[in-house]
């Protein structure tokens, strides 16, 4: 008896000693981050100065890839992280199918980027895609928490409270901003807002008017809440970026499935005209390593050798287009890639002497043409872009450059009102149309020789101009689109359509297919039409 | 070399036959030798007059006869059997009955939380003892099973000192989250990543010091670990002393030499030099670029290493301290110039016992300090496409003497201008008391207190000026240092019955309760070495607990029918409070089918059918601790945003699920293990299923859901489904002889069943598997149908003389276009079936065996061969490459990545190790035995796969680190 009195009593103990040990080490389980540079979204938001850190982030999404520069703790998975990086996935899709670029790498299916012949499961079309409502996402997320109750909730006071205000707004341009380029590029997305929650749902597809009356009505909403133009600090947007989206969104309503707003398109590019920014001088100062000094920029993306680096943005551009017997010093970097040149109908545009300073070809041990997309001396070189800053001297690293990547332009506004007029736009005159047209070929030229009157500014000549203005920044096949040419027979380039000599494409390739990935994460999602 | 081996084995074999057939003279004795439990007779007991070589078996009907001296003595002995010597005293008939050995009643097998009698175990588990150990194993500890258990892949990463490998208990069970086996050494789990720093987690144990390695398959025998358990367990227990054991002192060295065995074939410089002039013909900058020199750049990276390693170790029991320490020193150079491994291994165990053996504790303790340089292995690839022509010291440059980075590197300068160090220490202990409850010695409370604590220091130097960190601009030079952390708790409290029914059932019962805390933190920061420019300067610090509730219920009932229950109960702190815990059963139902009556015992000696079911999980996401939480992540230095002058550091909101939770598999097993001959013929035959669900994976988020593009969440289905079949047989068992023979095969297939939230009949799958060659480029798919990582190419069409044509493939989808779309899903890199074999045999004092493995299906891409697979850009501008002789083969002008050209069948047939040993016993007075042995590792490969070795994991060769060829000569000494 007294054995068993013993023994219940020590399994009593038993017991209780082990209750103790489990119950107590049960709540380890409730862990939180240790790491400083990881805190939990309810920290993040109390403190006032965080406000500013997570902003930055919103635009830094269109800079870097990730939170190590140039990589390291990709913001995607899946992708290479030079790749996916915003401004690159966007001159990839802007650039690479039409008559401005090629790019000689034989990465995965960038052939089938340059030839016209994509499907939904190319890899660049899903980075874009990737990049864009990942941005959307940043921007919904930032939105959301920042609604005038949280902020009140949160004990801010009045002036911290429209700093955080003025914020919201910029990361809503910010967002329009991609969901025009969603928009542009692949028609019907899609949509999603700061009124959705973070987590595993499925987005209803919004139709391509229905998006462009949401960019629009953003756009107009909260232009008087931004900063008036030229008044905001470097690297952040004001309304001049507002009326630039807003100008360009019009210019290609017709193409968006709207009727065309040629008027609006006046009325926004006269207001960047008239807020007073000048044009550059010296049109290589606006693509050089102290091109934050330049003129006629009215947004652009900082880059740092030091602070801002990726493999993508302008260091992509500046590393690829160098390559034969060029000499990376005199681009500012340590190497080139050997990857990007001109196509010869590109080269054409331009006047086959000189005069025309916007013409920057390296063609030493170049050939013209381009039989072999894969060799770096098919197709002229390009030397628009550098890491040289316009009083000499190189940036402070010879691989990620200083040079900022221009989004919004005076040039383009110029451009955008002189189409625009003779689209049928009113509100503008031809005459001041061919006057602005003429201001830009004054600096190229650096005289007037090269001006041209009346009866030359016709559209086609515009569409010319532009592509001599603003190639490589990401315009062309938009462009191109607006005038019909880049799909079809209208137009042929070197390999348009997989071959040297260019052959006609399928209208569907005006638009970009939905990558299937998505179309597999989303049922919800139909087609573009063709693929 | 090989027809060499096999004359020497018959030679040897020869005379072992002739020296037992000479008899002496003497009388005629005959008999039946019966068991001493129910009479049957016993086949194959050996039968010998003691002294002499003079021996015989038992027929099958336990009979022998033998020819001996009146006078002698007969030793009779049998494997699980009590053995006797009879004095002959002049009889001509002498029957014989042998007992059952106490130690054969005892014999256990380690399981989770303790031991269990191998009769009564019911899970299909299969421990592998030292004695079993492939020889000559100085650094790798998994390389010591190699091939030696069915349904074990042991695949090692390459050919550096102390590689990690690759083990895959039958198959992988899961896709994005780890697939590695948990580890168990002492009764401490280890977390399988290991600390920073170091090539092979499992290398902190020195292999002399590791007495078994067990392997727990099916879910019933794993399933007490629960959330760890889904791709198997491996319990590995180190040697310890025991109670009453004299002192002895046991010294094993050895000294080895590795050698490359094959080069990869690329171009020499005489036919270099004949392809730029006929490939180039007209261009004249690329013909002056040729050099005048002959190099053979992979004679130049590769060497013959040296390399020794000595352990010391003390065994005995000082009355009730019995104790063993071990000190070991290896010192290991790679085969790749550079490469060296230094460590210094120490251990202790102390097993002392006190009140009358109540309390039992058992100290255990590894210390390990590893020193490490590891060699540039980008000179593996830069030995193959440096040009020939060249000096040994010759770098490419531009015209301005700056280097000119699109041309390969010298891979010389790579070794020597790398200087990739690394010290690692690690502890791993543990404490355990075990007690015997004095007035309830049925009931044992054990408590098992474990620290795995390690601390990595390493650096990586550039010199200035060094091509391989040159810049004209500010910073050159490259200093990189890194430094991690790790310290793993782990406590562990149980209690153990076990009870006696009358005298037909057993029952052991276990419950308890096990805690266990992950911690790391770590930095690295990386600077110019002129001018202080910081590229990188990071930190992380992060943990993660288990905590479990756990019991296990054995019932043997009669001997004959075993039950096993077994329930897990764990918490991940990696899942949200509603997803923490998963509840993991299993139960098995073994029936000792030879106990019966019924069984006649005359061929077959034993015969044990198992059934298992059960279920386990899978959290170890070992990349994120928090992948359920919103949480947001400020920028390091290089990913600030500018706004006015300001550089402002951001804070990222990252992608998160909080749904998250466990991934469970789900295991069938039936398993029939089978003794013939008085188990002289033992093996086993499992069948088994497995099917995961909730697959912990990366997916595509619906694009603008979340703050990523992928995500990690619970979706998906696999399944895995094998069969295994191991056979050991003892062909000659004397007291002068002894041959054992095994063999293991394993068949295993793998399908993805899903993979999406909602069934999409047009989702491709994810794409994996990223080869060099482009950026960004994959060759591998999981996909809905077929298995993981399967290869996904385009399908190559090939002229009337069998050269693949550039550029064409089949048009899979008939679209009228060749395009990515018509890549197609074929093979897979993991063998279908593999095979191992090996033989011991002795005579005497004289050992000889070997052991191989036979791989069937296994696919490889040949990334060295694709990579260097064109012509185009041999001659840029500036510069010259080489190319792989193969190149001559497809007459490719540009790189074709994705022809199913370089998908080859990797079947292969290895001989891994051979190895012959001689024991000198009783020298010095009995005092000194001796032991020298010699042991070629690695010796012969038979396969059709055209690349270095078809033992590929990834199943993409990519300038994989070649295994060497190993010649070691070995003597262990003990006083």
């Amino acid at each position: 008896m007294a054995m068993k009195t013993k023994l219940y009593k020590s399994i009593g103990a038993a017991v209780v000693i082990f209750s103790v040990f489990a119950t107590a080490c049960v709540k380890d389980l409730d862990t939180i981050p240790l790491d400083d540079d990881v805190l939990t979204t309810e920290k993040i938001y109390n403190d006032f100065n965080n406000y500013e850190k997570v902003l930055a982030k919103v635009y830094a999404g269109l800079a870097v890839s990730g939170q190590m520069g140039p990589h390291g703790s990709n913001d995607l998975s899946g992708l290479d992280e030079g790749f996916g990086q915003y401004t690159r996935a966007y001159f990839y899709a802007q650039e690479l199918p039409t008559d401005e670029a090629i790019l000689g790498w034989n990465d995965g299916n960038l052939r089938d980027y340059q030839e016209m012949d994509w499907s939904a499961s190319n890899e660049f079309i899903f980075n874009m895609y990737s990049r864009i409502f990942y941005q959307i996402s940043l921007c919904n997320e930032f939105i959301r928490q920042t609604t005038e109750s949280k902020l009140t909730d949160r004990g801010f006071n009045e002036t911290q409270k429209s700093t955080i205000t003025l914020y919201r707004a910029e990361a809503r341009f910010l967002r329009a901003l991609s969901y025009y380029h969603a928009l542009d590029m692949f028609g019907s997305v899609p949509f999603t807002t700061e009124e959705d929650a973070v987590g595993s749902f499925l987005p209803e597809q919004i139709s391509r008017t229905d998006l462009f009356d949401y960019v629009e009505s953003e756009l107009l909403a909260i232009e008087p809440a931004l900063m008036p133009a030229k008044t905001n600090v470097y690297g952040r947007i004001d309304q001049a970026s507002a009326w630039m989206l807003l100008a360009r969104l019009y210019l290609n309503a017709e193409v968006y499935g709207k009727t065309g707003k040629y008027t609006e398109t006046v009325t926004y590019s006269k207001k960047v005209i008239d807020a007073g920014y000048q044009l550059e001088d010296s049109y290589g100062k606006m693509f050089m390593a102290d091109n934050h000094l330049a003129k006629g920029i009215i947004f652009a993306i900082p880059y740092d050798g030091k602070e801002t680096k990726t493999w993508g943005g302008t260091c992509f551009i500046i590393n690829a287009e160098v390559g034969g017997s060029m000499l990376p010093a005199n681009f500012g970097i340590s190497g080139g890639w050997w990857g990007l040149r001109a196509k010869p109908q590109f080269v054409d545009k331009f006047p086959t002497d000189d005069t025309d300073k916007r013409k920057m070809f390296y063609t030493a041990g170049q050939t013209k043409d381009i039989a072999d997309m894969f060799n770096f001396n098919h197709g002229y070189a390009v030397t628009k872009w550098k890491n040289i800053k316009s009083t000499g001297g190189a940036g402070v690293d010879g691989t990620h450059p200083d040079t900022d990547q221009p989004i919004f332009r005076l040039a383009d506004a110029y451009l955008m009102y002189a189409e625009a007029v003779l689209r049928g736009g009113s509100g503008g005159s031809a005459s001041s149309a061919l006057g602005y047209v003429n201001e830009i070929r004054t600096k190229a030229y650096g005289s007037t020789l090269g001006n041209i009157n009346q009866d030359q500014l016709t559209l086609a000549f515009i569409l010319d101009e532009r592509a001599r203005e603003l190639y490589w920044e990401g315009y062309r096949r938009t462009d191109l689109i607006r005038y019909g040419q880049f799909t079809g027979g209208n137009y042929l380039w070197q390999w348009k359509g997989g071959v040297q000599g260019g052959v006609a494409t399928n209208d569907k390739y005006n638009l970009y297919p939905i990558p299937d990935a998505d179309l597999g994460a989303n049922p919800n999602l139909v087609q573009n039409t063709g693929y | 070399m090989k027809r060499r081996i096999f004359t020497t084995l018959s030679v040897l074999f020869l005379g072992i036959l002739i020296s037992g057939a000479i008899i002496a003279q003497g009388i005629r004795v005959s008999g039946k030798v019966t068991d001493a439990a129910d009479g049957s007779p016993l086949v194959g007991v050996t039968i010998q007059e003691k002294g002499t070589t003079n021996g015989t078996i038992t027929d099958i009907n336990g009979n022998f006869n033998i020819t001996v001296a009146p006078t002698s003595t007969l030793a009779v002995s049998y494997v699980g059997y009590t053995a006797q010597d009879i004095p002959v005293n002049k009889r001509n008939t002498i029957n014989i009955v042998m007992e059952i050995s106490e130690q054969a009643l005892q014999e256990v097998v380690v399981i989770g939380y303790g031991t269990v009698r191998k009769e009564d175990a019911t899970g299909s588990v299969k421990a592998i003892n030292s004695e079993y150990f492939n020889p000559g194993i100085v650094s790798s500890p998994q390389e010591m099973v190699i091939g030696k258990m069915a349904g074990v892949q042991i695949t090692t990463g390459g050919g550096a000192p102390g590689a990690g490998a690759t083990i895959r208990i039958r198959g992988g069970s899961s896709l994005r989250a780890s697939n590695d086996p948990l580890i168990v050494i002492d009764g401490v789990a280890v977390d399988t990543d290991g600390p920073t720093g170091m090539r092979n987690p499992l290398s902190t144990i020195n292999p002399n010091d590791i007495e078994t390695f067990t392997v727990l398959k099916d879910a019933s025998a794993t399933a007490i670990y629960g959330s760890r358990a889904s791709n198997g367990v491996i319990l590995i227990t180190t040697k310890k002393g025991s109670s009453g054991q004299p002192f002895s002192v046991n010294y094993n060295g050895s000294v080895s030499l590795s050698s490359p065995i094959k080069n990869v074939e690329v171009f020499s410089a005489d036919e270099f030099r004949e392809l730029i002039a006929t490939k180039y013909e007209s261009n004249t900058q690329a013909q002056a670029l040729l050099g005048d020199s002959d190099t053979d750049w992979q004679k130049e990276v590769f060497r013959t290493a040296l390399s020794n390693d000595h352990n010391l170790n003390f065994t005995g029991g000082l009355s009730r301290l019995p104790y063993r320490a071990s000190i070991g020193y290896t010192n290991q150079n790679g085969i790749l110039r550079t490469d060296n491994l230094e460590r210094v291994t120490g251990s202790l165990n102390l097993t002392p016992s006190f009140f009358d053996n109540h309390l039992r504790i058992e100290l255990s303790a590894k210390g390990m300090t590893n020193n490490n340089k590891f060699a540039n292995q980008g000179a593996i690839g830069g030995s193959l496409s440096m040009d020939p022509t060249q000096s040994t010291d010759f770098l490419w440059k531009n015209p301005d003497g700056t280097p000119l980075f699109v041309a390969p590197m010298n891979p010389l300068t790579q070794l020597n201008d790398y200087n990739d160090v690394s010290t690692v220490n690690r502890l791993l202990g543990n404490l355990t008391l075990e007690y015997k409850l004095h007035f309830f010695p049925a009931l044992k409370a054990k408590l098992n207190l474990g620290l795995d604590k390690s601390n990595s220091d390493g650096s990586v130097g550039i010199p200035v000026d060094s091509f391989l960190s040159y810049s004209t601009y500010a910073g050159n030079g490259r200093d990189t240092q890194y430094r991690q952390s790790k310290t793993n708790s782990l406590l562990d409290f149980y209690f153990d019955y076990t009870g006696q029914f009358g005298t037909h059932s057993r029952l052991n019962a276990v419950a308890g309760y096990s805690w266990q805390h992950f911690y790391r933190d770590g930095n690295t920061i990386t600077k110019s070495i002129n001018e202080n420019v910081t590229y990188e300067d990071s930190d992380y610090k992060s943990e993660n607990y288990l905590i479990s509730f756990f019991g296990r219920l054995n019932y043997v009932l009669l001997d004959k029918y075993l039950l096993t229950f077994t329930l897990r109960d764990d918490g991940s702190s990696r899942f949200a409070p509603e997803n923490r815990w998963g509840l993991f059963p299993s139960a098995a139902f073994a029936w000792n089918i030879s106990k019966e009556n019924f069984f006649r015992k005359n061929i077959m000696s034993n015969l044990k059918l198992r059934l298992g079911y059960g279920i386990t999980g899978q959290q170890n996401l070992s990349d994120n601790d928090y992948p359920y939480q919103a949480i947001y992540t400020f920028a390091d230095a290089g990913a600030y945003y500018q706004f006015g002058d300001k550089y402002i550091q951001t804070s990222r909101a990252g992608g998160y699920d909080a749904n998250l939770k466990w991934e469970e598999t789900t295991t069938y097993n039936l398993g029939l293990d089978y003794g013939f001959l008085q188990d002289r013929i033992t093996g086993d035959i499992d069948l088994y299923f497995r099917k995961t669900k909730d697959l912990i994976n990366q997916i595509p988020v619906p694009a603008g859901t979340n703050l990523t593009n992928q995500i990690v969440t619970n979706v998906g289905d696999l399944e895995n489904r094998g069969l295994e079949f191991s056979i050991n047989a003892k062909a000659i068992a004397t007291t002068d002889m002894d041959w054992e023979l095994g063999f293991n095969a394993s068949y295993n297939t793998n399908k993805i069943t899903k993979l999406t939230a909602v069934d999409d009949p047009t989702y491709k799958g994810i794409y994996i598997g990223g080869i060099s060659g482009g950026v960004g480029n994959t060759i591998q798919i999981h996909s809905v149908g077929f298995p993981s990582y399967a290869f996904y190419i385009q399908e190559q069409v090939y002229d009337t003389d069998g050269k693949p044509i550039e550029g064409l493939y089949v048009d899979r989808n008939e679209d009228g276009a060749i395009t990515g779309d018509d890549r197609y899903r074929y093979q897979k890199p993991a063998p279908t079936v593999f095979m191992g074999f090996s033989s011991l045999f002795r005579y005497k004092n004289l050992d000889f065996s070997f052991n191989g493995r036979i791989n069937v299906g296994n696919y490889i891409y040949n990334n060295v061969f694709s990579s260097s697979g064109s012509f185009a850009n041999m001659a840029a501008s500036g510069y010259l490459s080489n190319r792989v002789k193969n190149v001559e083969n497809t007459n490719f002008e540009n790189s074709q990545y994705f022809s199913d050209y370089y998908i080859e069948n990797g079947s292969f047939m290895k001989l891994d190790n051979l190895s012959v040993g001689y024991n000198f016993n009783n020298l010095m007075q009995d005092k000194l035995n001796l032991r020298i042995y010699c042991t070629a590792q690695n010796l012969i490969t038979i396969t059709k796969y055209t690349g270095l070795d078809p033992e590929v994991f990834s199943g993409i060769d990519n300038n994989i680190y070649p295994r060497p060829r190993v010649f070691l000569l070995g003597i262990s000494l003990t006083l």
